[in-house]
């Protein structure tokens, strides 16, 4: 295995002996952004819950390496570490992926105490000024911001815990066009500026052409083809993507 | 919150309003007729109707439940048939003694049950929930009267550790007599510094406040579980352990609040069965309260009394539930919107 962020040779995900995810190579490295795409029921936020072990009930087989650490091997503990603080996830339903009665700051502060970053104040501030929110947000609840605001909260997350790799499951899929817009920018932003390795899943292929480097396209849990973007998504070589694309309005 | 502070408010009053008609029902409908509960069975043809003049038994239905509801305004329950005295003055010497057993027994249920509930979430499907389980099944199902009867016999009679009846030591009224403030003998030992009456409440409080608190902790320690389990296949969950918070860490700093809302409301509806069914428990172990009161008021077809027992513990219902309203608000913010 090479020096790459994420790194997963032979992965597979299976429920009870059938097999939901099958994925031969997959590495993003380091300022790269490497989108999974495909309909839903495809596989694809299944592979990318079990690069961190989300997956629960799972069982999971072949090698998988984040931030170097060996998932599928690693004790709960080092597990733990890695989650947050080196690996962050941002999840479709942003206010739905946030507990309804904690206050953001203090779901970010029990975060940062957890992964003993100090001058917790000043990193809170940073990282909110850093996704273009208001630091007065984090007094809020969930429900009294906007899916916009809450979503980029999840990605001010995981800057203030200085991640090295973001995980987005649909990050774009639950909001309106010009929010969505809102996010990728700040998520593109952040990716040249941190050097952050980008593992994007959507069905949304007008998205992944515009911030994605390369393509995994997957169906019935089975990777059909990848590539770099340009080219899978220029010069599509499986019938299911021209499919895909095809679809697009 | 002000705004869902008062308007929970105006639903408290709008069930209380409607409590009140179904009290006047109830009193229409126990068999028996109320002037010869009072006038007596002997009582003349003349007796009988001064007896119906006097309690407006003769008015027609609305005008009686006017004068009903205007009575109840002014303070005035009626006159119990049996004691002869208000009714209002009944229960303020019965009631408090029922609140202190039935308010100690679901502190003992508050205390054990979350705890219990979050340890069998936190260890589904293994040992300890298994245990928590088969713990809470037992409390729900055996019968309140036979837990009564075995706590007396095993812990009162064959060990002697506890007494077997009573609120307190009878001989502490001579030698430690007690100042009445809110009626309720626990608190006001506490207010007047009375420790020998504090002491000896507390010792014979233990085994029917433990016997009126296993239904409660059964049923609390299930829903609790039950909460806490959805609320840790929430989308909220899977972040909270992507961000690297271990499971206890996630079932009591982040699952336990939003999960606290049933159980709360589950609290509100056992506090009513817990005082109705401590009346049972009052007979075993000789407890001065409500259920005693309740008893011999049925037994005489006491109506005023009957009602107002009835309009007590749907008053206190009511009341349990306008609290549990108001902490559903500070723990899930989400309910102030509701």
């Amino acid at each position: 295995m090479s020096d790459h962020l994420i790194e997963a040779r032979d992965l597979r995900v299976s429920y009870g002996g059938r097999v939901v995810a099958e994925v031969p190579r997959l590495d993003v490295g380091a300022g790269e952004c490497v989108a999974i795409v495909g309909e839903s029921g495809s596989g694809k936020s299944t592979t990318l819950l079990s690069l961190l072990g989300l997956t629960q009930n799972a069982e999971i087989s072949g090698q998988v390496r984040v931030c170097g650490v060996d998932v599928l091997t690693a004790s709960p503990r080092a597990l733990r570490e890695l989650r947050g603080a080196r690996a962050a996830l941002v999840m479709q339903s942003p206010h739905a992926a946030l507990s309804p009665a904690t206050r953001l700051g203090v779901l970010m502060r029990r975060a940062l105490k957890l992964h003993g970053v100090r001058d917790v104040d000043r990193t809170m501030a940073r990282a909110m000024e850093e996704v273009l929110l208001d630091r007065e947000l984090l007094r809020r609840y969930p429900h009294e911001v906007s899916g916009g605001q809450a979503q980029r909260f999840a990605i001010a997350l995981a800057i203030a815990l200085g991640a090295e790799v973001i995980l987005a499951d649909e990050p774009t899929s639950a909001l309106d066009v010009t929010v969505q817009a809102e996010v990728v920018g700040v998520l593109r932003r952040l990716r040249a500026e941190r050097d952050l390795a980008l593992l994007l899943v959507s069905h949304d292929l007008a998205l992944v052409s515009t911030i994605a480097d390369r393509v995994l396209v997957m169906k019935d849990g089975a990777v059909v083809e990848s590539g770099p973007a340009a080219t899978v998504l220029a010069e599509p070589s499986h019938p299911y993507t021209r499919e895909l694309l095809e679809a697009l309005p | 919150m002000l705004r869902y502070l008062a308007r929970r408010l105006g639903q408290a009053l709008l069930v209380v309003a409607g409590v009140v008609v179904l009290t006047f029902a109830v009193m229409r409908l126990v068999p028996g007729d109320p002037a010869v509960a009072f006038a007596g069975p002997k009582a003349t043809p003349e007796q009988l109707a001064a007896a119906r003049a006097r309690f407006g038994l003769d008015d027609p239905l609305p005008a009686q439940l006017l004068t009903y509801v205007r009575d109840l305004l002014a303070g005035d329950w009626g006159v119990s048939l049996r004691t002869r005295q208000p009714v209002r003055d009944d229960l303020y010497l019965a009631f408090p003694a029922s609140l202190e057993l039935v308010g100690t027994a679901l502190l003992i249920a508050v205390v054990l049950g979350i705890p219990l509930g979050v340890l069998a979430a936190r260890y589904k499907t293994k040992f300890p929930d298994f245990g928590v389980r088969v713990g809470s099944m037992l409390a729900v199902s055996v019968p309140v009267f036979w837990l009564a009867l075995a706590l007396q016999t095993i812990f009162a009679s064959n060990l002697g550790w506890f007494p077997i009846a009573g609120e307190y030591d009878s001989a502490l009224d001579t030698t430690s007599p007690l100042t009445l403030w809110t009626n309720i003998t626990v608190v006001d030992a506490l207010i007047t510094g009375n420790w020998p009456i504090l002491t000896s409440t507390l010792d014979h409080l233990v085994l029917p406040a433990l016997v009126v608190a296993a239904y409660p902790t059964g049923v609390i320690a299930q829903m609790t579980r039950a909460a806490l389990i959805e609320e840790s296949g929430q989308d909220h969950a899977r972040l909270e352990r992507a961000l690297g918070f271990g499971e206890t860490s996630i079932l009591t700093r982040f699952a336990l609040r939003p999960a606290l809302g049933p159980v709360l409301s589950l609290i509100a509806l056992v506090f009513a069965y817990a005082i109705v069914n401590g009346f049972l428990v009052e007979a075993v172990f000789n407890w001065p309260g409500l259920g005693r009161y309740a008893a011999e008021s049925i037994r005489s077809l006491d109506t005023p009394a009957i009602a107002g027992v009835t309009l007590l513990v749907a008053l206190v219902y009511v009341l349990a539930n306008l609290v549990v309203d108001i902490l559903q608000g500070f723990v899930d913010p989400r309910a102030r919107t509701r």
